[in-house]
């Protein structure tokens, strides 16, 4: 009967380009977490540049970005997408060999990015480093996914289609609008990397953070939205709290996110208007996370006994208290007044990781937790490991958003700092010895990190082994009985 | 009436698609499209030009270390900002930055305005080595960039696609005439893509940026950009309220 039971399931849903995706979120994971390691020690400790091109910290830091932004969170929504979508429409995801080309494109422009950072290759715009040919895969391998998923979604059994699914639809779609605009550019030839963008200056730099907040705002929140407002209810067993506020929670997301990104860019050159609407919608923009967070935390309400119970649990409602901490502190930063302090400093990057590691790698985490047992129909290998996970996650964490407020705003404030006679107090280099304690801390905190994730490796690594021997211990079963 | 109710999204792709589309596209519509019209985006000021083939190259140097990572070119309007690296930067300065390098973080000092600052001999030993001229730095070495030559040989190429992009670059008799105009005959010649490469020589020659005029190397182009930026307006030709009535 289980066996007859698995092969329907397998029949009924495309398991295996999940699978694909779930692994490779792992593999990117574990690699672009300990770059982001070893770059951080780099500042502590300039001599591990070793003087070799390809390993400065200006070379290695789009690998970071792209390993953990693309490959690992990409990967790991392409994943959760093509379950949820598969799930909740009770339908088999559309056209098999197209899905595989997303996961193909995918992984290849990924790879091919961070070995061309390595060479000198790099758009230099951040979070959009790849150069035009790498852009162009992206965007054919980004037309596929939304085709896979649309297609998918016409397929559905069931009238609604299901909340998760429109921030997973709305991610894809502003993901397709930045990545086109944000990396118009001329090739300097058709055989070779390099090229020039379209714009320049002011206007090039708007485009660039409208891109850079909103990569943010629809990669890095939306679509991971989408993943709680599936795997939060799933795992409490409960609704979500609130259907209302998830229709109220993903407009006003969508519309006022699109505004913000000039926050990036207050006092400088950038007309002060458009500056400062950037910074009143960042202001606004609270209310709709907020709303987001409290309809992922109440999903549980009821249910709260899980949090001793269960450790995936306990990632999920971790993910949403550091998604509510990040997207507080955001329009925090984004006064003008406070951003002329933190801007250019180690908080913007305390706030980022506060984001990435709190927020997306924590619901990810506990996503992929619950969805990988049930991609092999088995259980997890160890319950005991998640949690021990859970620990060197967030205590990494707590490290690493300290030590970078401590760098960050102590840095602010002595740059700004007069003697009394009107003298700068502090030379700029006084400020980078400053910094060496904070960074040695943060390296600290992301070796933490990059430990859990590697318990989790090992973990999911056993889950499925266990699951192969399952399986062949069923089908040696039932070949003795002759079945 | 039934169709305007929100169920209408939530039953039909097509609908929710396009709602999404609509929404999301106002922001950027809204803040992006005007700084292209309204002229008053960049102020109108003397002496900002393209850069030549040898800054070029530089900037091109720059971009592939990754340079912009750890320094802005963008100066802000504050008293620290303003003692510690001079005038706070203008829109007029990035014009032709394509793409602009204003950055995002300072784990190093602005360098807006770096050019002229330190002697070029100063550049070549702080790159082959910043702890021999600041102990405490942690910056990475770049030695290689004394050791590899530096190859110009598809900078018309490198050129013609800034000229597609805008950049005023000449090819033609009256687009050199425009640039004459426009410019001046001596800023106007460097920026004729047809003499680039005699261009790019005899600026690293006359510059001698890397200290040994027998080779043209990285550092050559590296230290010719640096030392340009933030060079280019005189800004004892204007008054504060001038540029103040731009922002």
């Amino acid at each position: 009967m289980a066996h007859a039971a698995h092969v329907t399931a397998t029949e009924q849903y495309n398991y295996e380009i999940i699978r694909k995706f779930a692994i490779m979120a792992l593999v990117w994971g574990v690699l672009g977490m300990g770059v982001g390691v070893y770059i951080a020690s780099e500042l502590a400790w300039p001599f591990l540049n070793f003087e070799i091109p390809q390993i400065t910290f200006g070379r290695l830091r789009p690998v970071h970005t792209t390993l953990v932004i693309f490959g690992f969170g990409g990967s790991a929504l392409f994943a959760t997408s093509y379950y949820v979508v598969q799930r909740t429409s009770q339908a088999r995801l559309w056209n098999d060999s197209l899905a595989s080309f997303t996961f193909w494109g995918w992984q290849i422009a990924v790879a091919a990015g961070a070995i061309s950072y390595m060479m000198g290759y790099t758009q230099s715009r951040e979070y959009a480093e790849f150069e035009w040919p790498i852009d162009l895969l992206i965007t054919v391998t980004w037309v596929a996914y939304f085709l896979v998923y649309v297609g998918t979604l016409r397929r559905r059994s069931q009238p609604h289609i299901y909340v998760a699914n429109w921030f997973y639809i709305a991610f894809i779609l502003a993901t397709a609008i930045l990545h086109i605009f944000n990396n118009l550019a001329i090739p300097v030839s058709l055989f070779g990397m390099k090229s020039y963008s379209l714009f320049s200056g002011v206007q090039d730099a708007m485009t660039q953070w409208w891109y850079g907040h909103n990569a943010v705002g629809f990669f890095l929140t939306a679509a991971f939205l989408g993943m709680m407002y599936y795997f939060v209810p799933k795992q409490a067993g409960r609704p979500v709290y609130s259907y209302r506020l998830s229709i109220v929670h993903f407009w006003a997301l969508s519309f006022l996110y699109m505004w913000v990104g000039a926050h990036h860019l207050h006092w400088t050159a950038l007309p002060d208007w458009t500056s400062t609407l950037a910074a009143t919608f960042s202001v606004m923009l609270l209310l709709p996370s907020w709303g987001g967070m409290i309809n992922g935390i109440m999903t549980l309400s009821g249910a709260w006994e899980k949090l001793r119970t269960d450790p995936i649990m306990l990632f999920m409602i971790t993910a949403l208290s550091f998604y509510g901490m990040s997207t507080f502190e955001g329009p925090l930063m984004s006064l003008k007044s406070v951003n002329a302090l933190s801007h250019y400093t180690d908080w913007t990057i305390g706030h980022v990781h506060s984001g990435a590691l709190g927020w997306v790698a924590l619901i990810s985490f506990g996503s992929l937790y619950h969805m990988i047992p049930r991609l092999y129909d088995t259980k997890l290998y160890s319950q005991r490991l998640v949690y021990v996970h859970f620990f060197l996650a967030t205590i990494g964490i707590v490290l690493y958003i300290t030590a970078m407020w401590v760098a960050g705003i102590g840095q602010g404030l002595m740059l700004r700092a007069f003697d009394e006679y009107g003298a700068l107090a502090y030379t700029f280099i006084e400020s980078v010895m400053f910094l060496h304690k904070p960074y040695v801390v943060r390296a600290l905190g992301g070796a933490f990190f990059v430990a859990g994730v590697i318990v989790m490796a090992f973990n999911i690594f056993m889950t499925i082994r266990q699951a192969k021997a399952e399986q062949a211990a069923l089908e040696a079963k039932l070949a003795a009985r002759g079945v | 009436m039934s169709f305007f109710r929100h169920e209408t999204l939530e039953i039909n792709a097509g609908w929710l698609i396009a709602a999404t589309m609509l929404v999301i596209s106002i922001g950027g519509l809204v803040e992006i499209v005007p700084l292209f019209y309204i002229e008053s985006t960049i102020e109108d000021v003397d002496g900002v030009r393209p850069y030549t083939p040898l800054e070029l190259r530089g900037r091109d140097i720059y971009q592939r270390e990754g340079c912009y990572l750890c320094h802005s070119q963008m100066i802000r309007p504050f008293r620290d900002e303003m003692l510690r690296y001079g005038h706070y930067s203008l829109a007029a300065e990035s014009q032709y930055d394509h793409p602009f390098q204003w950055g995002s973080k300072r784990t190093g000092p602005d360098l807006a305005r770096v050019g002229g600052k330190y002697s070029n001999e100063w550049h070549v030993a702080h790159l082959v080595d910043p702890r021999d001229v600041v102990p405490e730095s942690i910056m990475p070495a770049y030695p290689w960039l004394l050791e590899n030559e530096l190859r110009y040989a598809d900078i018309e190429e490198r050129m013609r696609a800034l000229k597609k992009t805008g950049v005023p670059y000449s090819e033609t008799q009256a687009e050199y005439e425009a640039n004459v105009k426009r410019f001046g005959r001596e800023v106007a010649d460097r920026l004729n893509i047809l003499k680039a490469r005699d261009n790019l020589l005899a600026q690293a020659e006359e510059g001698n940026y890397d200290g040994d005029p027998s080779r043209l190397t990285e550092m050559d182009a590296l230290v010719a950009y640096l030392q340009v930026l933030g060079t280019m307006v005189d800004f004892s030709k204007y008054s504060e309220d001038y540029f103040a009535s731009f922002r």
